[in-house]
């Protein structure tokens, strides 16, 4: 047997080459530096390995390659704005996961016990959340651009392992975060099994894992169609779970919750652009020709998801679980850019990831900022009278929950109104009266947060909000412009995402 | 310099910066600064009104940028006489509210600063709202106008302010939903025939299928019937106008729900005119319902807020059974009335705001003989309310006139029903005035102070121009009738020959 050399594509891979290099970096340093000065190198390491791995990116923006990496990897314009948009979520997340308030002091300590004690009155620090976050944003980074089901299982496991760990290293509560990392593990790897099952059938139908020989089975139409449609329901599952659709959210309130509110800020914004990259990937390229088998039971599932997680919404007094849940709707909203399967559609989705990740990481860094002498308060009934006792910090939160709901001149509004008319350029009109409906409903919570927090006075138990760090305040602030900027004025940014938006296959 | 509406809008967001780089703590100066900017607008919309070519039935002032080139919204603004009219009306009564309400802002959540900042950019709003020639840039301002209106209920209101703050903006964001899936709908379709668009006039010239064209006409008109209120959608509307401040009320009833009777004849007419047609039965009888209901359960107010508020949805009805009641009178009419009832509404809400602040209650039975304690009050709220019941020689009179004449040539019989809420007016005014008015000093109002001098003068304007267009409305007309006699020629009505009974 001969053996041949694999080609790599190095200019392609080098963005998630830097990561994962700077993420090996990173553990080093966690072995080899004293720990006191371990917060800063890591922090300035973090931020140049994803700084010079955005530019990177873009340097590579024009580029286009159908066999990068032996064929296991495609590079095109939308892999570059996905790229583009993971990267600048992260480094703006990454401002919120320096500030050492939210992560435990001894992640391997028992909750409660003496260690544990020691360790945070010593000031430790859990630094290796760095390398974790770079392995994660890496594994991010592969999958919407995986040209392989192999390459996509790999990297789906890839993002999801650190976010598990990340998952439980909160600082107080620690019970409730570990758990919510065990389920979040469990149930990622119950979908990782259908995915792998879906997976096995696909190649069942075509013979081949990868994308191209998938979509050409398709395209000729020789296969057997029960093994299809089979790999495309089990398949989807394991991608819905990720998005957290109905009925595949159950997870995601608990994890939310219970994460550190830095890396639930993280996961939701990070893995929802990861995952919704390569959906679009898979249903726009791969299963194009397949739309018969799926577009239907994907509009069935974009209505529930919309439906559902507005009406739970409603009922939340925990303000991570509302927004959990207003992530659901929000993943309902993504799928009908899916469904939409034209130019359009594309497009939109890529507008509506970003817009959408960049206020939900601004969301989280206002909820790490509402605190009493026991570390954070999301209980809602504790923010009352928030906009009394600090004006700015409860208007900008408004300004997010707005853009959630989609009022015009906040980034929201443009994304859903682009989102919906695509949809509904391609037929599918009753996702999008449904979405319409649905964002009347969602309405309803967001504003029930700004009546708690401007027109109801406060308990006697209120809540203080901590003067922002210097990080966060960065996190809260850039992310706070950018959903003013592409409210008012979104035409540069969709005019460069429109000339990106074209799948290669 | 060179007047435009985009310089129209800009200097009441250019007097909020000032605002929010004053200090907290100095009201006085916030007033004086919202007071100047509210006047300066004025000036330049009567400014625009001066050069407005009167005869000339394109849009003018107008202006257009790309905003969203590859959605293909721009930002583009123009004036009819029917805007033109709103927009006058709008940036009239805005110092008259600023001046009127000089202290309203105390029983505040928050401070002076914020209440004039959130008038200021709502003036804004309200101005690009009626000037927008673009679907997308009206929907925007329709959606954003809600905001400020939201906030300055539920901070500066009193009562349930809060529940009524969200109320209305569930009932609004509601409707506004509805309608951003029609627009979307006329989006798709634009980009079908011939590339994606929101321009009001290339969208008129659409086709569809009618029940495309029904779908989307009932998109469009659910959120202005939310709007304006129309009945059965009005519920919102007492609470509101309720809790929200005198200021506030005359904005909300008097600014904003003229934009739901406004989009009517801007969108609903001129996008969907066979859907128009056949609608127009049902909403004809919602319209006359409208006036009957809200005149019966103003007359049953305790309230007197309350009563203004069911007032004005018998006052809408009127103004939408002239709309579509598809003559030119009857769109004159209600073009003329709109810009009335802002007036008197004004008038109403105002006094009422000053006699229960003074009282410290708006229960009607709280008043009584007023006219001997405070006779300036008294007379002026005695002359909003005839002004209310449309007396003639007053302005009102005019418009309810056009209306029912208007209507009576193609409907007769909703004309007739309608009139009978003149007769209901009547009552609904004159019980009040003799309850408060009138009668014996009820114990408690012996020491009530008379309208100061800054009262006054708030309210003088809006006597004058009541008074003025009651006997002399035809610079109004002037205005409005070729823009009416253009919108119904476009909907291929014509007015109907009056016919001779008995002819020979």
């Amino acid at each position: 047997m001969k053996f041949t050399t694999p080609v790599l594509d190095y200019a392609i891979l080098s963005p998630i080459l830097i990561v994962l290099a700077g993420a090996l970096i990173g553990v080093m340093i966690e072995a080899f530096v004293s720990k006191t000065r371990r917060p800063i190198v890591q922090l300035i390491l973090t931020l140049g390995t994803l700084l010079i791995a955005l530019v990177q990116v873009f340097r590579i923006r024009n580029t286009t390659s159908l066999s990068a990496a032996m064929g296991s990897v495609i590079f095109d314009g939308p892999a570059f704005l996905l790229q583009m948009t993971i990267l600048i979520i992260s480094i703006i997340s990454i401002f919120l996961i320096a500030d050492n308030e939210n992560f435990t002091a001894l992640a391997a300590a028992l909750p409660g016990s003496i260690e544990e004690q020691e360790a945070t009155s010593k000031g430790n620090q859990v630094t290796e959340v760095y390398p974790l976050t770079l392995f994660a944003v890496a594994g991010m980074l592969l999958f919407p651009i995986a040209s392989d089901l192999i390459t996509l299982f790999v990297a789906l496991e890839m993002l999801s392992l650190p976010l598990y760990l990340m998952a439980g290293l909160s600082r107080r509560r620690r019970l409730m975060s570990q758990e919510a990392a065990l389920k979040y593990f469990l149930l990622g790897a119950f979908s990782s099994a259908f995915f792998l099952f879906g997976a096995a059938y696909l190649y069942g139908y075509s013979g081949l894992v990868s994308f191209a020989g998938i979509r050409e089975s398709i395209v000729g139409g020789t296969g057997n169609d029960v093994f299809l449609l089979i790999g495309i329901a089990f398949l989807s599952v394991g991608l819905l779970f990720k998005v957290g659709a109905v009925p595949f959210h159950a997870w995601s309130p608990d994890v939310y919750q219970g994460a550190p509110t830095a890396v639930t800020a993280f996961m939701a914004a990070a893995t929802k652009v990861a995952a919704f990259g390569a959906m679009l990937r898979i249903y726009y390229t791969v299963f194009a020709n397949a739309q018969w088998s799926w577009s239907p039971l994907l509009s069935v599932i974009a209505i529930i998801t919309m439906l559902f997680g507005s009406f739970v919404a409603i009922a939340q007094r925990d303000v991570k679980r509302m927004l959990a849940y207003s992530s659901i709707a929000h993943a309902g909203f993504l799928i009908t850019g899916v469904i939409a399967l034209n130019k359009a559609g594309l497009s939109a989705s890529i507008f509506y990831l970003f817009a959408y990740g960049i206020a939900t990481v601004g969301a989280f860094a206002i909820v790490t900022l509402v605190r009493d002498s026991a570390g954070e308060v999301s209980d809602l009934n504790r923010w009352a009278g928030l906009g009394k006792r600090s004006p700015w910090v409860a208007t900008i939160f408004a300004f997010f929950l707005l853009a959630f709901a989609g009022i015009p001149l906040t980034s929201g509004f443009i994304g859903k109104f682009s989102i919906f008319s695509a949809a509904y350029e391609s037929g599918a009109k009753s996702v999008v009266i449904a979405g319409v409906l649905s964002s009347a409903i969602a309405a309803f919570f967001y504003i029930r947060v700004i009546v708690l927090m401007f027109f109801t006075d406060s308990h006697e138990d209120a809540t203080t909000v901590v003067i922002p760090s210097v990080l966060t305040r960065i996190t809260v602030i850039v992310s706070f412009v950018i959903t003013v900027a592409l409210g008012v004025y979104p035409a540069p940014l969709i005019d460069f995402i429109n000339k990106f938006a074209i799948f290669i296959r | 310099m060179t007047l435009s509406l985009t310089l129209l809008m800009a200097l009441p967001l250019l007097g909020a910066a000032v605002l929010s780089a004053l200090p907290k703590t100095n009201a006085l100066r916030a007033k004086q600064v919202a007071l100047g900017t509210t006047l300066v607008s004025a000036a330049v919309t009567i400014g625009i009104a001066v050069q407005f070519q009167r005869d000339n039935i394109d849009l003018q002032f107008v202006e257009s940028h790309q905003w969203i080139p590859s959605f293909g919204i721009n930002y583009a603004v123009g004036l009819d006489g029917i805007s033109l009219l709103l927009i006058l009306m709008t940036a009239v009564l805005a110092p008259i509210v600023v001046l009127a309400g000089w202290n309203e802002s105390q029983s505040g959540r928050w401070s002076t600063k914020t209440f004039y900042i959130l008038i200021l950019v709502l003036e804004m709003m309200a101005i690009g709202v009626l000037a927008a020639t673009d679907v997308f840039l009206f929907y925007v301002f329709f959606e954003a106008m809600l905001v400020p209106v939201y906030f300055l209920i539920g901070g500066y209101g009193t009562g349930k302010r809060s529940a009524a703050a969200v109320k209305f903006l569930l009932y609004s964001l509601f409707g506004g939903l509805l309608m951003l899936a029609s627009i979307i709908a006329l989006y798709v379709l634009s980009g079908e025939q011939g590339g994606h668009t929101f321009d009001t006039q290339a969208l008129s010239h659409l086709h569809m299928s009618s029940m495309t064209q029904n779908l989307l006409f009932l998109g469009f008109f659910i959120a202005f019937a939310i709007k304006a209120p129309l009945w059965p959608f009005h519920t919102w509307l007492p609470d509101a106008a309720d809790a929200a401040t005198p200021g506030t009320s005359v904005l909300l009833l008097g600014v904003l729900d003229k934009v739901g009777t406004f989009g009517m004849i801007r969108y609903c007419l001129t996008l969907f005119p066979n859907a128009t047609k056949t609608f127009t039965p049902t909403i004809i009888v919602l319209a006359v319902i409208s006036i009957i209901y809200g005149a019966f359960l103003a007359i049953g107010q305790k309230d007197i807020k309350r009563l203004i508020a069911f007032t004005s949805i018998s006052h809408f009805g009127f103004i939408t059974l002239g709309i579509f009641a598809m003559t030119s009178q009857g769109h004159s009419g209600a073009t003329l009335y709109m810009f009335n009832h802002g007036f008197s509404t004004a008038a109403l809400f105002l006094v009422a705001g000053w006699m229960s602040s003074r009282r410290g209650s708006s229960t009607i039975a709280d008043f009584g003989g007023l006219q001997r304690v405070t006779p300036v009050m008294a007379w002026c709220f005695f002359f909003a309310g005839m002004s209310s019941l449309a007396l003639p020689g007053l302005s009102s009179f005019v418009s309810e006139f056009l209306v029912l004449v208007g209507t009576f040539t193609r409907y007769p019989v909703a004309a007739v029903i309608a009139t009978f809420g003149i007769v209901l007016a009547a009552l609904y005014i004159l019980i009040p005035v003799q309850r408060a008015l009138h009668g014996p000093t009820t114990p408690g109002n012996e020491n009530l102070s008379d309208l100061t001098l800054r009262e006054k003068i708030a309210i003088a304007p809006v006597v004058a121009i009541i008074l003025f267009l009651g006997f002399y409305p035809s610079p109004l007309l002037k205005v409005i009738n070729p823009a009416a006699t253009h919108v119904i020629s476009q909907l291929g009505f014509s007015d109907p020959a009056p016919t001779q009974l008995g002819g020979k």
